[in-house]
């Protein structure tokens, strides 16, 4: 008897493909979700099939086929799956601005301030060179900016991602073509869902 | 390629990658270098010196707008032609192979047909980097950075792809290119049958070239 293997699904997003209109388009959405991830989760399930992959949580496979940096071929669609995921969750209509609650607070205390915060985080999202992500994580519980190349994202080097932007050009072209500055920006002061970063921040101090 | 396309792309991105470059030579040893050295050199084995990006950049995009041209594409005639079927197999197999390493260049970067050591290869580069920096000789690109195609085919890569080697390849620059490149490869032993072994040689005053005695 075989044993039940787990296929991906593509996970809905949080919200209607209009919601965060006029900031991130529908037609975006419709291609960033619809078409890029459901491509890496349909080319991951592919690759996966029939091997000892087939039964991991996708954050273990993406561990697991990172390599160390010489990536095993279903590390580029599991970790564009995963991190897709963490993207449209890390945004929310009327989001945005400085947060409240718990990240408030170690945003003061490992990043200066919320200001600070946002030149730290637009640095790491403008010199991206190339395809990436920009990130604010946990690393051994303080608070860092990070940004990352293609698939790469913080779950290999150990760190507690609570947000991230998607710097990749599929991200931004059709809104705002080669203005990066501006869509990270928007990003910033419409966008971010700070009540999810709170909760993965919870999570994660309740892990340590 | 649609004109909005080619007005980012130009006069956007090439035109920032240009300015940041000027920005970031001006006042240094770089600043009366040509740009395919400060190219080969800033990309420093590895270790690129922060002009690389901009400098390889500005390279890069320059080659593929010249790799371009309306009523383009489809197979070659000339001197190209013999040689990817001489050394690819055939014109289709240069277009699998073509097709794919512009399809699997995961993230950003560059499709390449060069001369690697007097033989074509298909290859592909990410981000920035470029053939010139193991001496290899560019002689097609197409860019496959999502900016060169998003506005026209979306997430659909294999489309533009397509439609580039259907529609879009320069190959009389690609001949040209290889013309040149001709000056620079080491094709081996001469046909030494095209050489009239009896022919005398002759002296210069013979051949009726003279020589300058030297005055001093």
């Amino acid at each position: 008897m075989s044993a039940v293997v787990a296929k991906f699904e593509l996970p809905p997003l949080p919200y209607e493909m209009n919601a965060l209109e006029p900031f991130m388009s529908k037609t975006t959405l419709e291609f960033h979700w619809g078409k890029h991830q459901r491509a890496y989760i349909d080319n991951l399930n592919k690759q996966i099939s029939g091997t000892e992959l087939e039964s991991l949580k996708l954050e273990d496979i993406i561990t697991k086929t990172y390599g160390g940096g010489n990536a095993q071929p279903a590390f580029n669609n599991a970790a564009q799956a995963w991190n897709h995921d963490f993207f449209f969750h890390s945004m929310t209509a009327k989001g945005g601005k400085a947060p409240s609650g718990d990240i408030s607070g170690l945003i003061n205390r490992d990043l200066g301030s919320y200001d600070n915060f946002v030149k730290e985080f637009k640095a790491a999202a403008t010199t991206q060179f190339g395809s990436g992500w920009a990130w604010l994580s946990l690393k051994d519980g303080k608070l860092i900016v990070q940004k990352t190349a293609n698939a790469v994202n913080p779950l290999v080097s150990g760190e507690t991602p609570l947000l991230v932007l998607d710097v990749w050009e599929h991200a931004y072209y059709l809104d705002f073509q080669n203005r990066r500055p501006d869509y990270v920006e928007t990003f910033l002061r419409e966008l971010v869902n700070w009540d999810t970063v709170n909760a993965r921040l919870e999570t994660a101090t309740a892990k340590l | 390629m649609s004109k909005k396309t080619l007005e980012v792309h130009w006069g956007k991105h090439q035109r920032g990658y240009i300015e940041n470059l000027n920005r970031q030579i001006a006042n240094t040893p770089f600043e009366g270098y040509l740009l395919e050295d400060i190219v080969k050199i800033s990309y420093n084995r590895g270790s690129p010196q922060p002009a690389f990006n901009n400098a390889a950049q500005a390279w890069n995009h320059d080659f593929f707008f010249t790799s371009l041209k309306p009523g383009g594409g489809k197979s070659p005639t000339g001197e190209i032609a013999e040689l990817i079927d001489k050394q690819l197999g055939s014109y289709d197999n240069f277009v699998k192979e073509f097709k794919l390493a512009a399809a699997s260049q995961f993230g950003a970067g560059w499709a390449w047909l060069a001369l690697k050591e007097a033989k074509l290869v298909v290859e592909k580069t990410p981000n920035a980097i470029n053939p010139l920096i193991w001496d290899h000789i560019p002689l097609l690109v197409l860019d496959v950075w999502e900016h060169a195609y998003y506005l026209d085919f979306q997430n659909n890569r294999p489309d533009y792809v397509s439609t580039f080697l259907e529609h879009l390849v320069n190959w009389d620059i690609v001949n040209a290119r290889l013309d040149r490149a001709k000056a620079f490869m080491n094709w081996g032993e001469p046909d030494w049958d095209l050489f009239d072994k009896d022919a005398d040689i002759l002296t210069y005053e013979e051949a009726g070239i003279d020589v300058v005695e030297d005055s001093s």
